[in-house]
């Protein structure tokens, strides 16, 4: 099939940065939308202009370092999906697709379709941990976690950390990301000592940097990984709890 | 020819005891001396993240660099299926001593007994480790820990998270590194990709990076520098390895004069997805717990063009079954992946485009209900879908070997310093411990035991001599010389304007090295490869194009450098595998089989581990050898008949 894309090309953060035409021609179904953009970028680079940039790496939707605005939608039309992981069956001949970055206050553009999440990393060096340096732990079954709350923990470690939740929020909030973090540690016996401090550091670090969450739940239906809003409300219960327990005298880090 | 003698330093006495005498008998450095010393760390996936955490943690200034946007990208995420400890908890006979004799005949004997034997003991403290931080392990109803047997083990040792061990695994090695760098213990550069490995009379002092966001070209000095930068299957150009993993650090280390070991060694997955067309940019894993219910087979006539559901059953060839009535579909990875060469190669091969075989779980289905499958596999068979358009449920699967892991790297002693005093190798990046093949569920426990406790002691044995010395100035000449390097080889290519783009050289390499190193190699396309590398390399040279320029982001200038590297290695592959007269593991030379086709080994001559000396561009590198010992585990015939 053939397509037109209608790429966003943009030099560099200071760059206003513009729409551009191109073909892409060939385009075969068992294509990912990515081996779409790599035949389009090889096909640029033989006739002599700059290849469009954009990040990828598994290409198996693991990592998160791809994300693309596919027509106005984060990761494109197929849910649960990240924009490797599409294919071009989803598209049809003579289609025009616009690609922009993930787009949002927090995730400046690095160059055309790159974008720089690195306020991910600062929300999880602010807390998203647990303290457990290397040698000191005791035998691992010694801590008996229930079936049911090492898997809610799973459901929430899957995220990815791709920032489709983001760019796909009018708000620009990062609340699915902090709380998918939080709740995967939270729900954990080992992850209580410092439970509340977490919390409170993790949320206040995340509103330095995004917008605030209006409940609109277009973070949700974007999620590659479907990881659900839930994991939000959990978060704002925690949140004020850490500030309303007197963590000193429950024995809590403060 | 220089005068490297190789000395593994591997410790005597009783094989249980090595370790422990080791670390008793290795120098530790005071805690206030630690803050004096700075530890460069390249490379955050499982052995550099668990490296630099543990590091900072006991004290030194760590210096930690990815060319990923966040430490939590490297390749290591992408591990589905499982990390072996050998904890025993089923009560199914496992034990440190089953793992390391696994460990050992897995790898066809061509490891290190000691550094295999470490490897074991370090599972048990692993999983403990990984507990403590949090890492989801699947558990059963009543919280303890649920294990799964994986990759043909006779034992459940396997712990695993869904389907994404590597992910959880990785997050807890990330987190404690960022907690580390919240502690200003860890300095962490993202985006920066080291370029050279700097020395100083013969000693490492650092490393010379680019930032691929900004370009600019920086030097970094460090008492000691760690390599945990991954393998290099993607010498092959298509592999289940991430797009953007390479071999740039480790041969850049080789050109200074790091040995690189048994290239020639490296893993043919046997269940990916075949690829589709020759625009297919990477091949997609398919877990191994996948031949746990599904049946593996083609067509007995060739060029059998009839749906897979109109095959009866007396026109199917079961031919794992068939061929190895004991292990059936669960044989061991080499020895599936081969077979299912066979039977594509003689034209029996499934898919619009002849390339795989049947991955069949009705018999399953039929067995167990549609529920029971779909419960298992269910995440996969989605991913299938999502890629191929078909549902596993309804036709049978199509799966194809492809390049997954490199056994080989950089040439590591016990300590895991490489032969230029001062470098490390952790990670898939060193050759230390799977010998000629890697079991499933080994390769995440060895990055995990290399970071989190073995560098940790050993690079303080070596920082402790060190004492009293201050680190080497990034503005000696031997730093200033290394960026005129980089920026010269920026020009370079630059200005080459060329006609092709850098991706298609990089797959014309890999269809060679795929061709003539790949499931199954002979001299004849061996000296083949040696004589077509170098002359498509001569061709690349000359012809690339590479557009832009050095500053800011130009993602073509990352590649063109890796790529060159890879023509260099993908060279020194061919040459490692023409100079072993034997087969092993995942090296098959098709000239020394035995009667029913299987790898046959030479224990006389070959029971070695090979270790290349660059020489020079345009020079082919010596080989030097350490003599393999095997007080423990007897080498016999690996039969799974
Ligand atoms: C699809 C797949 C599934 C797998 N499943 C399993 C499994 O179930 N069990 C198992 O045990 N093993 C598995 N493996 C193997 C295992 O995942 C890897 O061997 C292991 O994770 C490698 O870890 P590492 O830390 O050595 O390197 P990596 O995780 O590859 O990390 C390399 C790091 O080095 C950095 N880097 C590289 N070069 C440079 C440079 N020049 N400058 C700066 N930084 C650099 C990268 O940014 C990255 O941070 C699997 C592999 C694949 C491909
Ligand atoms: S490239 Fe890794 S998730 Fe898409």
């Amino acid at each position: 099939m053939k397509l037109t894309l209608k790429v966003w090309r943009q030099d560099n953060v200071n760059d206003p940065g513009r729409f551009e035409t191109y073909e892409a021609t060939d385009v075969k179904d068992e294509m990912s939308f990515l081996e779409m953009l790599d035949a389009v970028n090889e096909n640029l680079i033989e006739s002599g202009h700059e290849p469009i940039v954009f990040d990828s790496d598994c290409r198996e939707g693991i990592c998160g370092t791809c994300g693309l605005m596919i027509n106005g939608q984060a990761h494109g039309p197929q849910k649960g999906t990240t924009t490797c992981q599409l294919h071009m069956r989803k598209f049809h001949d003579g289609e025009t697709v616009t690609i922009e970055p993930f787009r949002a206050a927090a995730f400046p553009v690095v160059k055309d379709l790159m974008v720089d999440r690195s306020a991910f990393d600062a929300i999880v060096q602010s807390g998203g941990f647990i303290t457990a340096d290397t040698g000191g732990a005791r035998d691992a079954n010694e801590i008996l976690i229930p079936k049911t709350a090492a898997d809610a923990s799973m459901d929430a470690a899957g995220c990815i950390g791709c920032g489709a939740c983001v760019a796909a929020c009018p708000n620009g909030a990062g609340q699915l990301f902090t709380s998918a973090k939080l709740a995967h540690l939270g729900l954990l016996p080992q992850g209580q000592a410092e439970r509340w401090k977490r919390t409170e550091d993790m949320v206040e670090t995340m509103e330095m940097f995004f917008g605030s969450c209006t409940n609109y739940g277009e973070c949700q239906e974007a999620c590659p990984k479907e990881i659900p809003i839930d994991f939000i409300a959990m978060m704002n219960r925690d949140y004020l709890k850490s500030k309303l327990k007197n963590r000193k005298l429950s024995g809590q880090k403060y | 020819m220089s005068t490297i003698t190789l000395d593994s330093k591997v410790p005597s006495g009783p094989i249980q005891d090595r370790w422990d005498n080791h670390k008793f008998d290795m120098k530790l450095v005071n805690p206030a001396n630690k803050r004096k010393f700075t530890v460069l760390v390249v490379g955050t996936g499982l052995a550099g993240a668990a490296a630099a955490a543990t590091l900072a943690e006991l004290g030194y200034q760590v210096k930690c660099f990815t060319f990923h946007d966040s430490p939590r990208r490297a390749h290591s995420i992408a591990a589905q299926g499982g990390i072996n400890g050998a904890k025993n908890y089923k009560n199914d006979g496992d034990s440190i001593y089953r793992l390391f004799y696994d460990t050992v005949k897995g790898g066809d004997f061509r490891s290190r007994e000691s550094n295999v034997y470490r490897l074991a003991q370090s599972s048990v403290n692993i999983i403990d480790q990984c507990v403590a931080q949090g890492v989801p392990f699947a558990r059963e109803y009543g919280g303890l820990l649920d294990n799964r047997s994986f990759g043909g083990a006779q034992v459940s040792r396997t712990f695993y998270a869904r389907g994404q061990t590597g992910q959880q695994l990785l997050l807890g090695a990330y987190q404690a590194l960022m907690q580390q760098v919240s502690l200003g213990r860890v300095e962490l550069h993202t985006k920066t990709e080291l370029l050279e490995v700097v020395k100083k009379d013969g000693v490492a002092v650092g490393i010379v990076t680019r930032n691929v966001a900004t370009g600019d070209v920086q030097s970094w000095s460090g008492h000691a520098t760690l390599l945990a930068t991954g393998g290099y299957g993607n010498a092959f150009y298509l592999s289940t390895n991430a797009m953007n993993s390479n071999a740039t650090a480790a041969w850049r280390a080789h050109k200074q004069g790091a040995l690189f070991a048994n290239a020639c060694y490296t893993q043919i997955h046997p269940t990916c997805i075949p690829a589709s067309d020759d625009t297919q940019s990477k091949l997609t894993l398919m877990s191994e717990s996948l031949r746990n219910d599904g049946r593996i087979w083609v067509p007995k006539q060739f060029d059998d063009n009839r749906p897979a559901d109109q095959i009866p059953e007396e026109d199917r060839d079961y031919y794992l079954e068939r061929k190895y009535p004991a292990y059936g579909n669960l044989a061991p990875r080499d020895i599936s992946s081969r077979a299912a060469k066979v039977v594509v190669d003689e034209g029996r091969g499934v898919g619009p485009l002849k390339n795989g075989v049947y991955l069949d779980f009705a018999e399953s289905i039929n067995r167990l209900g549609k529920e029971t499958v779909f419960e298992r596999y269910g995440n996969l068979f989605d991913m299938y879908e999502r890629i191929t358009d078909e549902d596993p449920m309804k036709v049978p699967m199509r799966i194809y070997p492809a390049s997954h892991y490199t056994m080989g790297g950089l040439w590591v002693d016990y300590n895991l310093m490489t032969t230029v005093p001062g470098l490390y190798a952790l990670g898939e990046a060193n050759f230390s411990d799977h010998g000629a093949n890697r079991l499933g569920a080994s390769a995440l426990m060895q990055g995990l035991a290399d970071g989190y406790f073995v560098a940790p002691y050993t690079v303080g044995d070596y920082l402790a001599g060190l004492l009293g010395k201050g680190s080497v100035s990034t503005d000696d000449p031997v730093f200033k010389a290394a960026e005129q390097t980089v920026h010269d080889a920026s020009h370079r290519w630059l200005s080459i304007g060329g006609t092709k783009s850098p991706e298609y050289y990089h797959r014309e390499l890999g269809k060679l090295v795929w061709d003539y190193c790949g499931m199954a190699r002979d001299q004849n396309g061996l000296e083949k490869a040696l004589s077509e590398i170098p002359a498509l390399r001569e061709e690349f040279e000359k012809n690339v194009r590479v557009l832009g320029n050095p500053d800011g982001v130009n993602q073509s200038l990352e590649k063109v450098g890796r790529i060159a590297d890879f023509f260099d290695l993908g060279e020194l592959m061919c040459r490692d595998a023409l100079m072993r007269e034997e087969s092993c593991g995942g090296h098959f030379r098709v000239e020394h089989q035995t009667e029913d086709g299987e790898a046959l080994r030479d224990d006389e001559d070959f029971a070695f581990v090979g270790a290349w000396e660059w020489n020079g561009a345009g020079t082919a590198q010596t080989l030097h050898k350490e003599q393999l010992v095997f007080e423990n585990v007897k080498p016999s015939q690996r039969s799974y008949k």
